[in-house]
């Protein structure tokens, strides 16, 4: 097809362009092409995460993973002062904090019994990483997000379906219409789309 | 469903030089989201849906009924007794958290071990997954007795001062199983986003597309999000590989912590787990086969898919039988008379009946799939799968059951007989996880379509399969059949 959908959006209320292709190939080298020629403001709408294209957007590693191992150490370190404040004998301490222990005797055994505390602590390491990971992607993806350019166009829908899309935003410092609808034309997408913001 | 040619070309061959085809008969991704959602656009699921439904919302019903019975009336409507306290609740406890093991394997170990036919079942694997859990903390709460005080299992401050006991295993398994139900849910909808995205995408409704609007977050397939998406999802597989071997282990401190002979032994932990895994794949196996028929979906859960849980079976079901005989081996070597009585108690005594039928359903049954014929025959993976799920609800019986009935001094001994009101608890369980399950084939994508798409070789940025599928046109993949027959 090779030509522009235009829908007459004022140049004020432009939100980007978008360029549609239909084989990951063709997002790869669109992607890798669109971080050489230095624009910052750009994306790829998949379907499903294509191997390495990540890394040929120029996209730097989350943090994520850091932020996950200070949940679980949190869990950690929750779930042993939780355990030892609350089974163990009375601190000195222990005024400055609205937690009694309640004392279980089970056959003179230790109420400090560091191997019977590994579970729960096991647990709740798991339980707060796993919850920051999921938390923290949300984050950091700033979903949700309910209201979004390229949830309106109708034709980006399909990017959740078979199609593949290079987004350029206006907002890149190196965005000028004509130069980036140049761009995407000569990656031979299918269509070249543009976004209302 | 689909009118496509089923299982031809035969992707079971093994062949070293060649990997098989994970998805049959799809060569582009718009054909891979219309089928697998088909069932959930139609105007109308088909009547087998229906019908189904109404059977599990009856016993589910009656597992209502059951509970309020109990409740007004008091735990004496059961058949547990002193010496067996623990009797079916705890039995049914077992068996639907062993269950509710093989989906969390499914989709983080076998997505550690980089196993990319796991795409095809680890959806309707995670939901089964959440569903027996769900089964699973019923028993424990209504076992208690004063359900009213079932808060006391968490640690919440109260004008009583009173803690839980966390040396308790019973306290362990509180955080074990509630951890483990957290993270499941967590995974399953992680995954889910992209597919609810899907769904919105295509909605014909205004409702749909609200309900689904919500629940998808957003999500419109960025790659920077699929980036962070990515690295989540590996960390959530990394966290819940030890968590999954961690909570049956947990469950099996609940028997092996105490001191009857037949509990008070170390090879629990790695013998529940095995167990629990045998029985989650069987567990599957039989919701895979009538799903993948009624919804269509034979191109995506292959008889490879069988296949290859069916070796999974093997492998864990001998390995349960090896515990099994190990119990036996270990209490004659000890030379504890307790542990000895118990063993030879259990096989020859009283309840012989139900160790034998644990032995023939979880030993015996799956030795039949070291043979490629019953492994590709939908009708012995069915009916073997039915047996393993009734031989791990009798292995939790004898486990439970005998231990407690016959201990140290006869004095103490007594029978146990469940009620009926035990017996319809139990069948009542199976309706609360049908009737979850059945709605979730219906209002949520059953398969994960991302990871289907992105395992196609088509998939691949660089045009050339170094992916999973090598073949994908049918021309290809019939010349291949054609020069293995000459």
């Amino acid at each position: 097809m090779n030509e522009v959908t235009s829908n007459n959006v004022d140049r004020e209320n432009l939100y980007g362009l978008a360029a549609e292709f239909t084989t990951t190939p063709a997002i790869y080298h669109a992607a890798e092409k669109a971080n050489a020629a230095g624009f910052k403001w750009f994306d790829c709408l998949v379907p499903f995460p294509v191997h390495g294209l990540d890394r040929v957007m120029g996209v730097k590693m989350t943090i994520l993973p850091i932020l996950v191992f200070f949940g679980g150490m949190m869990g950690l370190t929750a779930a042993c002062v939780l355990q030892i404040f609350t089974n163990s004998l009375e601190f000195d301490f222990w005024a400055l904090l609205p937690v009694v222990g309640y004392q279980y005797d089970v056959s003179g055994k230790p109420l400090l019994a560091a191997a019977a505390f590994v579970p729960v602590a096991f647990e709740m390491t798991v339980l707060f990483s796993a919850l920051t990971a999921v938390f923290g992607t949300m984050f950091l993806n700033k979903l949700p997000m309910f209201y979004h350019p390229t949830l309106k166009h109708e034709a980006l829908a399909r990017a959740t379906d078979d199609r593949f899309f290079l987004i350029i935003e206006a907002r890149d410092p190196k965005f000028s219409y004509e130069e980036v609808e140049a761009f995407m034309l000569s990656l031979n997408p299918e269509t070249v789309i543009e976004l209302e913001k | 469903m689909t009118t496509a040619p089923v299982n031809k070309p035969d992707n079971t061959i093994e062949d070293p030089s060649n990997r098989p085809k994970l998805i049959l008969n799809h060569t582009d991704f718009g054909s891979v989201t219309t089928d697998i959602l088909r069932a959930n656009e139609s105007p109308k699921p088909p009547k087998s849906w229906y019908f189904a439904l109404a059977v599990s919302f009856t016993m589910m019903s009656m597992l209502g009924l059951m509970i309020g019975y109990l409740l007004l009336t008091g735990v004496g409507v059961w058949g547990n007794n002193n010496p067996v306290a623990w009797g079916y609740p705890i039995v049914n406890f077992v068996f639907w958290v062993g269950i509710g093991h093989a989906g969390t394997l499914i989709s983080a170990i076998l997505f550690l071990f980089r196993q990319k036919w796991r795409t095809a079942i680890n959806r309707f694997a995670e939901a089964m997954t959440i569903f027996a859990v769900i089964c699973a903390g019923t028993f424990p709460g209504i076992h208690i007795g004063r359900v009213w005080l079932a808060y006391w299992l968490f640690p919440i401050p109260n004008q009583m001062d009173m803690w839980p006991q966390f040396r308790s295993p019973l306290l362990w398994d509180v955080f074990a199983v509630g951890t483990y139900f957290t993270v499941s849910l967590l995974f399953w909808y992680l995954g889910m986003v992209p597919d609810l995205a899907t769904m919105r995408d295509r909605a014909t409704t205004k409702t749909k597309q609200l309900v689904y609007g919500i629940f998808s977050l957003g999500w419109r397939g960025s790659m920077r999000h699929w980036h962070r998406y990515e690295r989540a999802y590996l960390l959530l597989a990394a966290l819940a590989t030890p968590l999954v071997l961690s909570v049956h282990s947990v469950v099996s401190f609940d028997f092996a912590v105490a001191q009857l002979p037949g509990w008070h032994t170390t090879i629990f932990p790695p013998y529940f787990v095995a167990g629990a895994i045998f029985s989650g794949f069987a567990m599957v196996m039989t919701l895979a086969i009538p799903a993948r028929q009624l919804w269509g979906l034979k191109n995506f859960i292959t008889m490879r898919h069988l296949e290859n849980m069916c070796k999974i079976v093997l492998f864990t079901g001998s390995i349960v039988g090896y515990a099994y005989a190990m119990e036996f081996f270990i209490a004659w070597y000890s030379g504890e008379i307790y542990e000895s009585f118990t063993f030879i108690n259990r096989a020859f005594g009283p309840y012989g009946w139900a160790y034998w039928i644990m032995v023939s359903c979880n030993v015996v049954t799956p030795q039949i799939f070291w043979f490629k014929k019953a492994r590709n025959n939908i009708a012995i993976i069915f009916t073997a799968s039915l047996f393993i799920n009734v031989g791990m609800w009798f292995e939790r019986f004898v486990i439970v059951v005998t231990s407690l009935a016959n201990d140290f001094l006869p004095s103490s001994w007594g029978m146990y007989e469940p009620t009926w009101v035990d017996v319809l608890t139990f069948l009542g369980s199976f309706g609360l996880f049908m009737t979850f399950f059945l709605l979730f084939i219906r209002y949520l994508p059953i398969l994960a379509i991302a990871e289907l798409k992105a395992i196609m070789p088509i998939a691949d940025p660089h045009g050339h399969g170094h992916s999973y599928n090598e073949m994908t046109s049918e021309t290809d993949a019939q010349a291949e059949l054609a020069e293995e027959d000459e």
